[in-house]
């Protein structure tokens, strides 16, 4: 049996180097279709009717104006009369016509009777919860936390919160359903997913699973929320049969985007950190909730984060609320734990007026097997942001600032696991010499087509073009749904696997024409060649002729023998950041970031994932907001004026480091879109407080909350 | 969302402007409408046609070709292009001139086709991002796109590539704050500024070498 592991640095042609993505050109030429791209013959347009209420029961439904309408070829009820609504914008009835506005004016044109029944969509403050929405707390206890408080020297108090934020992707949720037949569909869906949900599509349609075909070229973003079917996608299929297998096209407007396709849970605590005088930390306790409107998740284990102080006790309720359902959000529950964990310790290092850096040094021990990565993470993102030089104790103000403009640093670490997920890929040698790879995986904009070029390309001796990469069709080999950035270590794994297999049969064959064994030949430069003779060689085209008529197909697996990817990771942030105390609006300066991935594939690539996410984690950090109507129930800003995402000029001079080399390379390849998103949030609270002098409670750090936390400390003029 | 660009100007002459607009619908309201037919009314001291609200036949000059298409007049420039042109490389993400995913090059000037209508944009030059590449070869700032890696997702990138198509034409090299304000009313959810910075760079060096005369291709030079 093969023996399946990395080639060792000096022998990768390609792996680890900067490369391009394949899908570039036609992402920057507007050639990429995405699914709201397609357009299909014949074409139907599916528009919803949602509940204007957060809370309330269906009264009646009357679609007899709609069905009258023009260019309306089909109108369905999607919940009954009686049906309880939980949230606004909860899909009541779906409606398909010719063009666009006529679907639109269909929708408008149902008549839905609502009975209102009391709504809650808040949660931010415990004291304001009714207890009818606050479900049993999950209670975990390690060592004597009791003891460890009453031993401690210093024991420091506060609290800490993330808001609710929704994933916002640039291509809404939708989908193209189509009939061919009563009993055959085919579904061009923007997910996440790609093999997993044709059978989600036929079992709720009662069709074999093997007659959905579902396609996907291009997704324009996810973050965690693509992973169903959704209802609104079982809708669709639904409208299209009613409209005699027609296609139908439903993607979600904006306001239904931001209202209901996905959240990130609120998180808030109550924290009690306890210290000896050194900053050595001690002891801590926790009370935490959210919401992640009315369904559960669980948040109990996750304080406190990476540093495991061992006497702990940490209590976590869910909050129900009536907005739209919490899907995975990019690191489910780590930012939020990130931000209330690193903030406490900021904070009690200003209290123990230590520089946070020595005390996150001096209580890595609490970060077990990787204390070490840790370390050499923290002090080189210190030396990238100059943390010896500019660092000064909180409220003072790092130089550069002025009377009116504090300016700060911050830091955050921060774990992820990310062991590579389950992956089939078939890889087919061609007679001529092409080689071409199928896989159902899907590229969210990851570089995942990349990826698997690359390795094939970088074991079979080509260039990185000479791989023709499908994907994004669930008639492929199955790979696993792309979340906690398991993607890159499965399939580059079943990647490498394939390749290395069909390497050795090829080799087999043309071994007898070149009086040599197989594991004497190499595949370089385009090359079949006999190792320190290259004289005895053949192009890889010679090659390949030699197997005949017959393309030659592999199947590599993930899992299989040999370890080619493992899991978790570690990294560090820090952030200096400029606030102005009159106004309350904080402004990056600069913002590095240190991290490891095990072996890196396409370093170009990798490298984007760590700058987005730190760009996406500005954002939360500092702008965005679900904010919920208390009166109405309803979202108040549901559209992209009020739903902020930071832009170009918002985000001031990022640096990653990556660390590779001995010690990380031999760990494998793990995947890398999650961890970095992680400390953003703490790293620039920290940063605000250093520059401030105060604690902003919770994020986004909006000019409001920044005034209030300076207000409550006694306003712009104080001393600091 | 920290700036503003010229996307947010009030539109000249040849557009409906808010006060024009005001103007016809008053006058309409003593002027019985003829859907379909040929009443005109007068605004500002202009003959307008009154259209709708079923589909009417006009065209469009996309990429120096006219293209016919039959619309409602509140179907926009950019669905009329995406759902009866498949011209699709704008995207439509917030749909209310917020986000840049759906910029094009009117007359010279970048806009937000999701609020343009498509009547509105009868008889002017439109070029989209389909335009740049010539003879299966990038654009400059296509190229630096790519090379950069000023794209995830991807989504908003056509957006982005003609936001910057549109800066560098009219400033060839820009300031940070020129950079900043021709950017500013584009937005990218999977966070690639950092590329598009470097990108904004290269393509920059590389049309500076070419000429402005060649980067104008179909369009006012606006500069």
């Amino acid at each position: 049996m093969a023996e399946y592991k990395w080639p060792e640095e000096d022998k990768r042609t390609h792996i680890g180097k900067r490369i391009s993505r394949l899908d570039g050109p036609d992402k920057v030429s507007g050639r990429a279709k995405y699914t709201y791209d397609i357009n299909r013959p014949g074409m139907l347009f599916g528009k919803v009717v949602r509940s204007p209420y957060a809370h309330a029961k269906i009264v009646s439904i009357d679609l007899s104006v709609a069905e009258k309408m023009p260019g309306v070829k089909a109108v369905k009820i999607i919940q009954n009369p009686g049906a309880e609504i939980q949230w606004a914008g909860d899909e009541i009835a779906v409606v398909a016509a010719e063009t666009e506005g006529q679907a639109e004016d269909a929708a408008r044109a149902v008549k839905v009777q609502y009975e209102k029944l009391p709504h809650f969509v808040s949660g931010q403050k415990w004291d304001a919860i009714p207890e009818a929405n606050r479900r049993k707390p999950s209670e975990n206890v390690n060592g004597d936390p009791d003891k460890a408080f009453k031993e401690a020297d210093v024991v420091f108090e506060s609290a800490y919160g993330n808001e609710v934020i929704t994933h916002c992707c640039l291509e809404s949720h939708g989908l193209i359903a189509e009939w061919e037949g009563d009993n055959n569909l085919l579904v061009h869906q923007s997910t996440q997913a790609v093999s997993a949900n044709g059978g989600q599509f036929a079992q709720a349609l009662g069709i074999p699973a093997g007659n959905v075909h579902l396609k996907m070229d291009h997704v324009g973003g996810g973050f965690g929320s693509k992973f169903p079917v959704d209802r609104w996608g079982l809708e669709a299929a639904k409208l299209s049969k009613l409209a005699g297998g027609k296609p139908v096209k439903l993607m979600l407007e904006r306001d239904a985007e931001l209202m209901v396709a996905g959240a990130r849970p609120s998180i808030f605590a109550r924290v009690k950190v306890g210290a000896k005088k050194d900053g050595t930390i001690t002891a801590w306790e926790s009370q935490a909730w959210g919401t992640g409107g009315v369904n559960n998740f669980n948040f109990a284990g996750a304080l406190p984060y990476v540093l495991r102080v061992e006497n702990r006790k940490e209590t976590f309720s869910v909050i129900g609320a009536n907005i739209g359902p919490q899907r995975a959000w990019r690191a489910p529950n780590h930012p939020q734990a990130c931000l209330i964990t690193m903030s406490a310790f900021e904070d009690l290092a200003a209290e123990l007026k230590m520089d946070p850096l020595d005390l996150f040094l001096k209580n890595l021990g609490l970060a077990g097997a990787r204390a070490n990565v840790y370390r050499d993470e923290l002090m080189k993102a210190a030396e990238m942001i100059e943390w010896k030089k500019l660092w000064r104790p909180r409220g003072e103000g790092a130089p550069g600032g002025t009377k009116t403009v504090k300016r700060g640093l911050g830091l955050s670490i921060h774990t992820w696991g990310g062991s590579g997920h389950n992956s089939d890929c078939d890889l087919t040698i061609h007679p001529d010499g092409s080689v071409e790879i199928k896989m159902g995986t899907q590229d969210l904009g990851v570089g995942t087509r990349t990826v698997l070029a690359i390795v094939a390309a970088d074991t079979l001796g080509l260039p990185i073009d000479a791989v023709k990469v499908n994907i994004g069709d669930n008639r492929y080999p199955v790979s696993s749904g792309s979340g906690g950035s398991t993607t890159v270590g499965g399939v580059s794994s079943s990647t490498r696997r394939a390749s290395v297999d069909a390497l050795n049969a090829l080799l087999e064959k043309i071994a007898p024409t070149m009086n040599t064994t197989p594991d004497k030949l190499e595949a370089v430069g385009g090359k079949i060649q006999e190792i320190g003779k290259p004289t005895n060689g053949m192009t890889w085209k010679q090659a390949c002729a030699k197997l005949g008529t017959q393309p030659m197909t592999t199947r590599g697996k993930q899992p299989g023998t040999g370890t080619l990817t493992t899991g978790g990771v570690g990294g560090a942030q820090m952030a200096d950041v400029s606030v102005d105390v009159e106004t309350g609006v904080v402004k990056m300066n600069n913002f590095v970031a240190v991290q490891d991935c095990g072996l890196i594939i396409d370093l170009k690539t990798c490298e984007s994932q760590v700058f987005g996410a730190m760009i996406m984690g500005v954002t939360y950090a500092l702008f965005e907001e679900k904010v919920m109507d208390a009166q109405t129930g309803r979202m108040l800003n549901p559209n992209m004026e009020f739903y902020r995402l930071a832009g170009l000029a918002d985000i001031g001079n990022f640096k990653v480091h990556m660390m590779t080399g001995k010690g990380y390379d031999e760990r494998g390849v793990i995947g890398v879109g999650e961890p970095p998103t992680v400390s953003p949030g703490a790293a620039i609270s920290n940063a605000v407080a250093n520059a401030i002098g105060v604690r902003v409670p919770s994020i986004p750090l909006t000019p409001d909350r920044v005034l209030a936390a300076l207000e409550k400390k006694g306003g712009a003029n104080a001393k600091v | 969302m920290s700036g503003s660009d010229e996307r947010h100007d009030k539109p000249d002459s040849a557009g409906v402007s808010r006060r024009n607009f005001l103007k016809g619908t008053s006058l309409a309201l003593t002027i019985p409408l003829v859907t379909g037919g040929e009443t005109e009314v007068k605004a500002a001291g202009a003959d307008v046609p009154i259209l709708g609200p079923d589909k009417v036949n006009i065209t469009l000059n996309i990429n120096g070709a006219p293209k016919q298409v039959s619309v409602e007049p509140r179907v926009t420039l950019l669905d009329a292009l995406r759902n009866d042109l498949d011209i699709t490389g704008a995207k439509r993400v917030c749909d209310r001139a917020t986000c840049g995913a759906c910029t094009m090059i009117v007359d010279g000037k970048p806009v937000y086709s999701c609020t343009t209508l498509a009547i509105e944009a009868q008889g002017k030059k439109i070029r989209t991002v389909e335009s740049l590449e010539q003879n299966g070869k990038l654009h400059p700032v296509q190229q630096a796109f790519w090379d950069n890696d000023a794209q995830q997702c991807g989504f908003c990138t056509p957006g982005f590539v003609m936001a910057c198509t549109a800066l560098l034409e009219k400033h060839p090299q820009p300031t940070a704050e020129q950079i900043e304000l021709g950017t500013g009313g584009n937005l990218c959810r999977c966070g690639t500024y950092h590329g598009i910075k470097a990108a904004i760079a290269q393509a920059s060096g590389r049309m500076r070498k070419t000429g402005p005369a060649k980067l104008t291709r179909g369009g006012k030079n606006n500069g």
